[in-house]
């Protein structure tokens, strides 16, 4: 069964004309994405600062007050 | 204060500018899946080889859109978390458990059953073809469902409790927050919205390639299903987009008053069709417009179904009369009122950490009480002045109307051009009814990015209706780092968009040259 479906994926992959260019931007993308934007550019506040959900919940208290 | 607002300011932008780059991809990829699973479903029930050829080559062009478009979104969720980090920790899990299923149940079937649909031609049966291609396109809309159930609570929080130990809001009714009727309306409309632009999409492409004449036969047969399917969304659209309004009037008639340019409301207030308003129209309240076509009581009558009805304008609001269910006048608390009542609740959160701290859970229950009775205006607390709850007046009313006026512009030439495909009619080699099909393609995606323009310039300054506006919802990072990043999804979204539509237009040119129907 798993052989099935790696040879279904593996030979749609191979048959594609237009897909290569369209796997080739979301590869670029995501890496840009995930390797670029969210490590340096979009930490999450809160879970890079604080390290237990009482202290965020303190610190969003602290900003809202 | 500036910094502040040049952080909001920027944050705005940035979030503005990734929502609307992603909308330009998201309501093609829900209209041409519904519409490849129509061709794919005449193929299967007639076995015409034709029409599996006409299916794969939509079928491309959804590929290449869906290629383009996936994981922009996830952009949005990194910005709540860097940019938004008081809000996103204060909506709890209400927003984050819509968006889990969205990417666990709805992302994964989408995905599944995409590889099935592009790799298993020939190689599975044609009705697990015919079904995967359906699972796709339900699988497009209810990934679609979950976000615009976030985004409806944003509109109307409801089906939770504001827990101020944890400061977040806890979910007690997920039935209310996915079933009320602000994200039902939008539901619908957003993806009926987006049937109608796939439609036209299809409309346009294939007015092209008849003005090329190239795959005529091919293109009169997507035209007449692209026109079927587009004619059938604009209808719902504009159907929903009516409950849509009932639902804002209910729940935010201060975007309503917006929308109509309405100033000072009244008993059997007028519909504005069309008109232009005073640059200081906030100046001449009795007479906002310079120029405007009004329906007579049009407004009472489509909000109440009553001519005589009372709709509250901006300075009605402001001073607390609104309208109740059957559309009388009543009288509620102010903004003032509400601001106080709002300030009142965030010292009690102040007093509520305080109290924390020593460990005294009698001061605590009481600010905790005190939050609870006030929650409902909490967000009142961080205005500045009555005024400060306005939203921009003059870009929600053109927006509005430039949305009717391209629906129904849309309607026109959808009709049309399935009135024409239908009858086979010789119009459809005229080049002006070609060049106008080809041209609604722009319209429709002005017409969609207008509707969401409506949605969220019109609800500000609201990140949370009534409960939290954006200056409190902000992080506290550099405006210059938010600035930097604003040109950096500018270039990438552009450099997205631009390779859409070259890798499309180079599809478009070589495969309109050879038979269609036998790929």
């Amino acid at each position: 069964m798993l052989k099935k479906i790696i040879k279904f994926y593996t030979e749609g992959f191979r048959g594609m004309t237009v897909g290569r260019s369209l796997w080739a931007i979301i590869i670029v993308k995501l890496v840009i994405i995930f390797g670029i934007l969210k490590l340096f550019f979009f930490p999450d506040i809160l879970s890079t600062n604080y390290s237990n959900d009482a202290d965020r919940a303190s610190a969003v208290r602290e900003k809202l007050k | 204060m500036n910094d502040l607002l040049s952080l909001v300011d920027w944050s705005r932008a940035q979030f503005a500018l990734t929502a609307m780059y992603h909308w330009l991809f998201v309501p093609l990829t829900i209209g041409l899946s519904i519409i490849i699973a129509v061709m794919e479903t005449i193929y299967y029930r007639t076995g015409e080889e034709r029409w599996k050829g006409i299916t794969k080559f939509w079928m491309t062009l959804f590929g290449i859109n869906f290629a383009c478009g996936v994981a922009t979104g996830l952009i949005l969720e990194f910005e709540f978390g860097t940019n938004w980090s008081n809000y996103s920790w204060f909506v709890g899990d209400i927003f984050g458990a819509p968006l889990a299923i969205e990417g666990i149940l709805a992302f994964f079937m989408e995905s599944t059953f995409v590889a099935v649909m592009f790799f298993g031609w020939n190689k599975v049966s044609r009705g697990f073809h015919l079904a995967s291609t359906w699972l796709v396109a339900l699988g497009v809309s209810l990934s679609a469902l979950w976000i615009l159930v976030a985004n409806a609570w944003m509109q109307n929080p409801v089906g939770m409790e504001f827990d101020a130990a944890q400061m977040r809001n806890v979910m007690d009714d997920f039935g209310a927050v996915v079933f009320n009727g602000v994200a039902m309306n939008k539901f619908f409309h957003t993806v009926m919205s987006g049937w109608c632009l796939g439609g036209v999409f299809v409309v346009g492409v294939s007015c092209w390639l008849l003005l090329r004449n190239r795959n005529v036969e091919a293109a009169k047969s997507s035209l007449r299903i692209g026109a079927a399917v587009g004619l059938i969304g604009i209808l719902f659209t504009m159907w929903t987009g009516h409950g849509s309004a009932k639902e804002v009037a209910r729940v935010q008639p201060m975007k309503l008053a917006a929308m109509e340019g309405l100033y000072n409301g009244g008993n059997g207030v007028k519909l504005t069709a069309v008109g232009i308003m005073k640059p200081n129209a906030h100046l001449t309240p009795d007479d906002p417009m310079l120029f405007a076509v009004d329906i007579p009581s049009g407004l009472s009558y489509l909000i109440n179904a009553r001519g005589d009805s009372y709709v509250p304008g901006v300075n009605d609001l402001i001073a607390g009369r609104a309208a109740d269910a059957d559309g009388n006048m009543v009288q509620t608390l102010s903004y003032e009122q509400r601001m106080e009542r709002g300030r009142v609740a965030r010292e009690a959160l102040g007093a509520y950490g305080a109290a924390q701290k020593d460990g005294d859970q009698t001061s605590m229950a009481s600010a905790a009480d005190t939050i609870k009775a006030n929650f409902a205006n909490f967000g009142y607390g961080y205005l500045q002045s009555p005024q400060d709850a306005v939203p921009p007046v003059a870009l929600t009313f053109y927006a509005f109307h430039l949305m009717v006026a391209a629906g129904g512009a849309l309607l026109v030439v959808l009709a049309a051009m399935l009135f024409l495909s239908w009858k086979n009619s010789k119009w459809l080699a005229n080049k002006l009814v070609l060049w106008v099909g080809m041209l609604s393609i722009a319209l429709v995606w002005i017409c969609s990015e207008a509707g969401w323009v409506v949605a969220e310039v019109g609800r500000q300054p609201w990140v949370i209706q009534n409960l939290m506006p954006t200056n409190a919802a902000i992080s506290g990072v550099e405006s210059g780092s938010v600035q930097f990043t604003f040109w950096l999804f500018a270039v990438l979204f552009t450099g997205l968009l631009v390779a859409e539509i070259s890798i499309m237009l180079r599809f478009l040119g070589s495969a309109s040259k050879t038979n269609i129907e036998k790929h």
